[in-house]
This record gives structure tokens, C-alpha cells and sequence, in this order.
């Protein structure tokens, strides 16, 4: 079989060789707490709750890129799509908490859930208390919210609730507010081509030429159905019935939207995407108060694209419109 | 006959060329119903077990399998980090702060690691998870001698970690694909057979050498 192309050097170093590069190009933002812990330089303040994020890697900007003053203090850095261990996570908190406490958020997969557990339970031995909000806005992965996986709606649901705290706002009102983001964000996405590890370099998965794969996460894992690749507009309409079905949103409400790349798809195609779902949104009657479009959760080398809607209501349009200031996404 | 401090390093040595060997295997099984990474993660896992233990002086069975949850988890994160990191603590637990132990108590660590990772990942057998090789294995202990425990064992995980090709997935990662998940191997219960055949491999030959005069 032959192996993926990529520029790297050993696949077991691509995580820490990446560190390295981004420390290098960001210093202005990002310390090193420690080796796998992110910290914003003016994020974490006395009195401010902590909001603290992490995953795998292999998902860049998320999540490092979403550290920085007004959105999170710091972040636990992974192994390529695998949850980072106890220790960063600890090492995160450790690094940025003020006193008012430790908002944990991530996407829910199991290993994260174990390991961010595993560090709360940690920190309470500490003195820490450490709260967790899950994101589970992949509409496509299960009927079930609870049960669903957190994906490119990360960012705006992080950007909710970084904004909430550097508002000043409780830990009660962090976690609420965070849960709140959650429930109001719904994301789908489809695949074009599979991603390839560092390590191993071979495909993910198989997707023959012409196919596509609805519902699609962002490691590799299998989505709703499979089916023949079809024009963008087509794509669109399929992902914008089941969000819109999913939102219930009345006409005049509002909404922010999110045009994901999964890695390998060039901004030309995301824009494209971003036509129709404009149509789409003004035959419903919402207006969009926000719209992103680039990667900003990826899937390594994969080729795709996911789209996200952030219901909003007054106070989650005045956070997503509050400053930040991040190494890899700014605002305001 | 007694196990020894150096019988498990050995066993942790063996645990991470086995694991280097089937990294390839175990990631192409996990790309069918999960994220391709299974292999790898259980490669740098015992990997790092295999280091800690083996960077150890003098010290108890307890410590040694301290050292390799430790070295475990923290090379790994990910879900297996976690569920392997509990399931070592619990045989460190077992085995207690002696340096051997009875040959003969040995096949309980099996038993001790199955209640660990039940524990740690809230699962049950029959979720098409690593517990369906680990509780088998433990349910088929008490056999009566050392020797038919450990062939009892090993078939069990070997057999457990066949049957979950026919299990829809309810717990983790792959949970969400539900019937698709059926029809392929787990990847956590067909590593966990690997090891657990290597356990009890390395037991039937001490057991083994002490017939020989």
C-alpha cells in the first residue's frame, strides 16, 4: 500500500514538533506550562473562572488556537485523536485557575470523558473544583443530544462560554451558559476522502472514488450513510434540512453560522457552500448575524466540509460578538 | 513455584513487542469502526509501561505495576490510557508490596484487571468493548488447578474477543454506529486477547519449567 505523503519527520514527534512551531510563531499569545499544557499569556486573571480545553490533536487551530484572552485560559493537548491524559489536563488548570474555579469543556468521547474525569477527581483532592460541560452538537451521530459528539461547534460554543468568563460571570453561570451554547449549536458534516495518521500514514477508512459520507466524524468515524458524491448545492440542502429540523428556529430569529473545512478542502469549495446555505437561511427567514468560514476544526488531511448553526437568542449573540484574542482566531 | 519481580518485567517486556507487532493490525480493525488509532495507542502504552518498569531498582510487584499504569496513562490519554491504567492498579493491588508471589494466585490478576476496567469504563460484557476478552477470561477461572485456569482463561478471551464480530456496539467510540458496527471484530477485546494469551503463555511456562527436574 503506499503511505500518505506528508511533511514530517518521525510520526511519534509530530505532536510535540508541532508545539514547538506553533510556540515559536506565538509566543505574543501562548506559554508552555507544561509539555503537553497550553496557556493564553493574558487569559487567566485572579477571580476569573478558568475555562480549560483539550482533545486530540490532529484538529488544528482546535484547540490551542482557541486559547487566548476572552475565550479559553488554557488547553490539554492530545496525541493525534486521542484525549490527552490526566496530567496536561491538570497541568492546564493548575496553570490558569484564578480562584473562582475551573470550567472543563470538550467534545464527548469516551476516552476525554475518562481522562478529564480522571483530573477533576485530582484537583478536588487540590482544593480545585473543576466543572465539566460536554459539546455534543454533531447532530448526524446520534438521535440522542446526550449522546451525540462534539465537533466544529466547539468554537462557537467555547466562544460562548470564554466570553461568559471573562465577563466576570460565576462558575454557576459559566457552566449554565455553556450549556445553554450547547444546546443551541447543531453541526453536520460530510467527507470526501479519508485522513491518515502520522504514525501509520495509511487511510482511515475507505471511501471509493465518486462516494461520499454523510454524517461523518472528525476522526474517520463512519457517519449516518454513504451515498454518490453530488453537487455542493444538493450536499448543502441535505445538511440544511436536518439542522434546520433539528433547530426549530421561527422566522426573524437569528443565527451564526459556521462553513468548516475538514483539512483538505479549499476555501473556494467552502464558499460555495456558504452560497446556498445563505439561500437556505433567507428562505427561512433568519438572519445571520455572523457567518465563519475556513478550518477551524479539522480532521487532519481530510477532505469535506461541515456546516454549524448557533441559534442565537440576546445574550449568546453579545458573546459571540465579545473580544477575544487567541493565536489563531480573533474577534472584535 | 513463585512469581517474581523479574517474571513481570519480563511480561511488560513482552507486552510491548507484541503490541509494536500488531500496531498496524489493530489500527486497520479500529478504521472499520473507529478512528484508526488503536494500535498506535496500545504500542505507545506498553511501550511507556515496558519503560517504567523496566527503569525500576529494587522494588515490589505493586510497584512495578504502579509504574506501568503510570507509564501507561500518561504516554497515552486516549480511552484505552484510562481503562489499562485501572486495570494495572487493581493487579498492583493484588499482587500487594511483596516482591513474588504464588505461581498459583497469578491467574487472579486476570480477574483483578477485568473488575478495574468494568470499573473505570462503567461497562459490561456484551457492549463489544475489551471486557468481552477480560471477563470471559476471569469468569473462567477457578477451574481448579493452575493448568486448567490458565487454558480455561485463554480460550475465554480468545473466544470472547471472537464474539464480538457478532455485538452492536452500546458503549463508546463506536456505539454510534449501531448495526453498522456489527460484523467486525472489536479492536480493544482482540488486543486485550493478545495480552491476556501472552499472560497466561508466560504462567503455563513457569508452571512448566517447575515439572521439569
Amino acid at each position: 500500500m503506499t503511505l500518505t505523503q506528508k511533511l514530517i519527520n518521525d510520526g511519534n514527534d509530530a505532536v510535540d514538533e508541532m508545539l514547538q512551531g506553533v510556540l515559536a510563531a506565538h509566543g505574543a499569545h501562548l506559554r508552555q506550562a507544561a509539555p503537553r499544557a497550553i496557556v493564553a499569556l493574558h487569559g487567566p486573571r485572579a477571580g476569573k473562572v478558568a475555562l480549560v480545553i483539550g482533545g486530540g490533536s490532529g484538529h488544528e487551530p482546535a484547540f490551542l488556537g482557541y486559547v487566548g484572552r476572552g475565550l479559553a485560559d488554557a488547553a490539554a493537548i492530545g496525541n493525534v485523536f486521542a484525549s490527552p491524559p490526566p496530567q496536561p489536563i491538570i497541568d492546564a488548570a493548575l496553570a490558569s485557575h484564578g480562584g473562582a474555579g475551573v470550567l472543563f469543556m470538550y467534545g464527548n468521547y469516551a476516552g476525554d470523558v475518562m481522562n478529564f474525569d480522571m483530573a477533576a477527581e485530582m484537583l478536588e483532592m487540590d482544593g480545585i473544583e473543576a466543572r465539566t460541560v460536554l459539546t455534543t452538537d454533531d447532530v448526524a451521530s446520534s438521535p440522542d443530544r446526550s449522546k451525540r459528539r462534539g465537533v466544529a461547534g466547539n468554537v462557537f460554543i467555547f466562544k460562548a462560554a470564554g466570553a461568559a468568563a471573562d465577563l466576570d460571570m460565576t462558575l454557576d453561570e459559566v457552566e449554565r451558559i455553556a450549556r445553554h451554547a450547547n444546546a443551541r449549536t447543531y453541526t453536520m458534516g460530510v467527507a470526501l476522502s479519508a485522513c491518515s495518521l502520522p504514525q501509520t500514514r495509511h487511510p482511515n477508512f475507505d471511501l471509493p472514488p465518486g462516494e461520499m459520507e454523510i454524517g461523518m466524524g472528525i476522526h474517520g468515524e463512519p457517519g449516518i450513510r454513504r451515498a454518490a458524491l453530488r453537487p455542493a448545492n444538493a450536499v448543502v440542502d441535505e445538511i440544511m434540512d436536518r439542522l434546520l429540523a433539528e433547530m426549530q428556529a421561527a422566522r426573524g430569529d437569528r443565527v451564526a453560522v459556521l462553513v468548516n473545512g475538514l483539512g483538505a478542502t479549499p476555501l473556494m469549495e467552502l464558499y460555495i457552500l456558504n452560497a446556498r446555505i445563505a439561500e437556505r437561511l433567507a428562505a427561512e427567514g433568519l438572519a445571520v448575524h455572523l457567518t465563519l468560514v475556513g478550518a477551524y476544526c479539522t480532521a487532519l488531511e481530510m477532505a469535506g466540509a461541515s456546516v454549524t448553526l448557533m441559534h442565537l437568542d440576546d445574550t449568546l449573540q453579545l458573546l459571540i460578538d465579545h473580544p477575544c484574542d487567541c493565536a489563531m482566531f480573533r474577534q472584535g | 513455584m513463585l512469581y517474581q519481580t523479574c517474571h513481570l518485567a519480563d511480561l511488560f517486556e513482552g507486552f510491548a513487542s507484541l503490541m509494536a507487532r500488531e500496531r498496524d493490525a489493530l489500527c486497520r480493525m479500529d478504521g472499520l469502526i473507529g478512528d484508526a488509532d488503536h494500535g498506535i495507542a496500545m504500542s505507545q502504552g506498553m511501550a511507556a509501561a515496558h519503560t517504567a518498569v523496566a527503569a525500576l531498582g529494587d522494588v515490589t510487584l505493586q510497584d512495578q505495576f504502579n509504574a506501568a499504569a503510570k507509564g501507561f496513562l500518561n504516554a497515552v490519554g486516549a480511552s484505552s490510557g484510562p481503562l489499562y491504567a485501572t486495570a494495572f492498579l487493581r493487579a498492583g493491588k493484588l499482587a500487594g508490596p511483596r516482591t513474588q508471589m504464588p505461581l498459583a494466585d497469578t491467574p487472579q490478576i486476570i480477574a483483578a484487571m477485568a473488575e478495574g476496567i468494568a470499573q473505570r469504563g462503567k461497562a459490561v460484557p456484551g457492549q463489544k468493548t475489551m471486557l468481552d476478552a477480560f471477563a470471559p477470561a476471569a469468569a473462567a477461572l477457578g477451574a481448579g488447578s493452575l493448568r486448567a485456569d490458565i487454558a480455561a482463561a485463554r480460550s475465554a478471551a480468545q473466544a470472547g474477543a471472537a464474539a464480538t464480530t457478532d455485538m452492536i456496539a452500546t458503549i463508546g467510540r463506536a456505539a454510534l454506529l449501531g448495526e453498522r458496527s456489527r460484523g467486525h471484530p472489536d479492536p480493544g477485546a482482540a488486543s486485550a486477547a493478545l495480552l491476556i494469551t501472552a499472560f497466561c503463555d508466560q504462567i503455563e511456562r513457569l508452571a512448566q519449567s517447575e515439572d521439569t527436574p
